[in-house]
């Protein structure tokens, strides 16, 4: 039990068997992980793994990194100058902060869902199959199968089946919420990084994403930052907390929650701060 | 105790309200004060423009004094030379507003540019006019539509950069994060998705531009100068609007005031139904967002 549940700021070396400790194979996995923005030390030496087809959450106060570890797993902090990844972050072993490594690549296989719904501002078929056209160049029929299958995984599929061509801003804040999440997996990526999904919802969409969020991790790997801990505690297999971007504790979820080993990581859970 | 405090909490009630009506006052005499004028130009040009209003206006050229004649080849000119200034200044200015909202946003060179674009905003467009004649009109030894048309864009060029740099920066960033962690790049995103977002508001500039040089005259008075004839050959002097009735309204003869007068009065309308159609668009923007 206390090898799937071990603090990795004390030590590294055990990181390589946090999740597969547990039978689940590491999808992706930081190593000695530091970020900086504009100088400061956001990240301090980060060992976390995204174990395959299982959810992962990332707990912890505003500020703690949670969001900056999640954003270097598909390379989006990239698009902004003066912030600097050192380390390695692993997606099946390559490496993918070498700059070698193809960021459209990266991105097709580690889609990303962010806080606030960003639809495009198109229709909503076209927002699904605005991705898709840019990798395969599909006949009307195949890419109407597509972006309907992208809809009903995305549990969306029945609200919006009659209005397809309408503009994506008219639907509820968590209808787009779930057409972002529809957008990210008609790609078929591997890996699904989750920022605060539910943040800006009300709790009846936030059930239905979280609901959503446990029947995608049969086909999907999925990470997922929350500043909610009971949404941890429902949806995720594993969890990591952070603190002043140090990975303090990182763990099966249940083991987590009720037998924290660092007082830090009781602290939290039991809202003495945070 | 009680009432004493009351007396001076309703001796400072007063007093605020005294002092609210007297700003209240004031910024409704300076508003007035503003309008006034306003109104005046208005009413002066819808009537005496009115008036001289007639269908020879559309349809006959201008006249040597004393003869009837029309505007036909001042807004045929005009129409043609602002087409060419905007066909001209916008995809050039879209391209460097692009630029610098989406590759330049926070670098010193952008920065720079910026500052340059906003200098080049506010030039008296009478230099903007002496220096295309100095570099068109000098060089090739003759006033003509060409060089109207490219004092016009040098005008549109600056609004059209600000427009599009600023409504750019107005997309969303998340916008942009969502649109790249879809593994599409840069260019696309931009093409595809942060035009989309922002092309009400580029096309409110563009059109705003356009207001803005359907009245200008002193860039015009060193390029395409004027012509009493038709004309729809670019390489030779133009007539315009603003030129005709520049001309007309300081000339001795009642007649070129009256078409003066109507030519005034179809600018301002014109304007008028640009900054209209441009409130339009933003208007059912915000809705279909909101």
């Amino acid at each position: 039990m206390t090898d799937a549940h071990f603090a990795v700021a004390a030590s590294a070396a055990p990181a390589a068997a946090a999740a597969s400790a547990t039978g689940a194979r590491p999808k992706m996995a930081a190593r000695n992980l530091d970020f900086y923005y504009n100088g400061f030390h956001a990240l301090k030496s980060v060992n976390f793994e995204i174990a395959e087809k299982r959810v992962t959450a990332l707990i912890g106060p505003s500020g703690c990194g949670k969001s900056t570890l999640l954003r270097v797993f598909n390379r989006i902090y990239s698009i902004y100058p003066k912030l600097e990844a050192k380390g390695e972050v692993l997606l099946d072993g390559d490496n993918i902060l070498d700059p070698r490594f193809p960021l459209n690549r990266l991105r097709s296989k580690v889609g990303m869902v962010f806080q606030k719904p960003v639809p495009f501002p198109m229709s909503i078929y076209d927002n699904i199959a605005y991705g898709i056209r840019h990798y395969e160049k599909l006949p009307k029929s195949a890419m109407d199968v597509r972006v309907e299958q992208a809809l009903t995984q995305g549990a969306l599929w029945g609200e919006v089946k009659d209005k397809l061509k309408q503009s994506a801003l008219g639907l509820s804040g968590g209808q787009q919420q779930r057409l972002c999440i529809a957008r990210a997996i008609a790609l078929r990526p591997e890996v699904i990084l989750l920022d605060e999904p539910t943040s800006a919802l009300d709790p009846i969409a936030t059930g239905k994403i979280e609901q959503l969020i446990s029947e995608l991790k049969n086909d999907f790997t999925i990470a997922i930052v929350t500043h909610n801990m009971q949404q941890a505690a429902r949806c995720s297999d594993y969890t990591a907390f952070m603190y002043l971007g140090e990975l303090v504790e990182f763990g099966e979820t249940e083991t987590l929650f009720t037998k924290p080993t660092k007082t830090q990581t009781e602290d939290y859970i039991t809202g003495r701060f945070g | 105790m009680n009432a004493s405090t009351h007396a001076v909490s309703d001796r400072l009630y007063r007093n605020r309200r005294i002092k609210n009506a007297i700003a209240l006052g004031l910024s409704g005499l300076a508003t007035l004060f503003g309008l006034f004028w306003l109104v005046w130009i208005l009413w002066t040009t819808l009537r005496t423009g009115l008036a001289a209003m007639k269908p020879s206006l559309f349809t006959q050229m201008t006249p040597p004094p004393g003869s009837d004649g029309g505007l036909a080849n001042a807004l045929f000119g005009s129409a043609i030379m602002s087409v060419g200034a905007i066909l001209i200044g916008t995809p050039i200015g879209v391209a460097a507003g692009t630029y610098l909202a989406e590759y330049a946003r926070k670098h010193p060179i952008g920065e720079v540019i910026r500052f340059v674009n906003d200098i080049l905003l506010s030039a008296p467009s009478i230099v903007l006019g002496l220096f295309v004649y100095t570099l068109v009109v000098r060089t090739s030894g003759h006033f003509s539509g060409y060089a109207g048309a490219l004092s016009l864009a040098l005008i549109v060029l600056p609004v059209v950069v600000r427009t599009t740099d600023e409504m750019l920066q107005l997309v969303p960033s998340t916008m942009r994060e969502a649109a790249l962690s879809l593994g599409v790049p840069q260019w696309k995103v931009t093409m595809q998705v942060l035009y989309r977002s922002a092309l009400p508001g580029i096309v409110t500039g563009v059109l705003l531009a356009l207001a803005r040089i359907s009245g200008e005259t002193a860039p015009l008075l060193f390029t395409a100068l004027n012509n009493q004839y038709w004309t729809h050959d670019l390489s030779q002097p133009m007539a315009s609007v603003p030129v005709v009735i520049f001309q007309y309204a300081m000339s001795p003869y009642d007649s070129w005031h009256a078409l003066a007068w109507a030519g005034a009065f179809v600018v301002t309308l014109f304007v008028l139904l640009l900054s209209l159609l441009s409130r339009a668009i933003l208007l059912r923007n915000k809705a279909s967002h909101d």
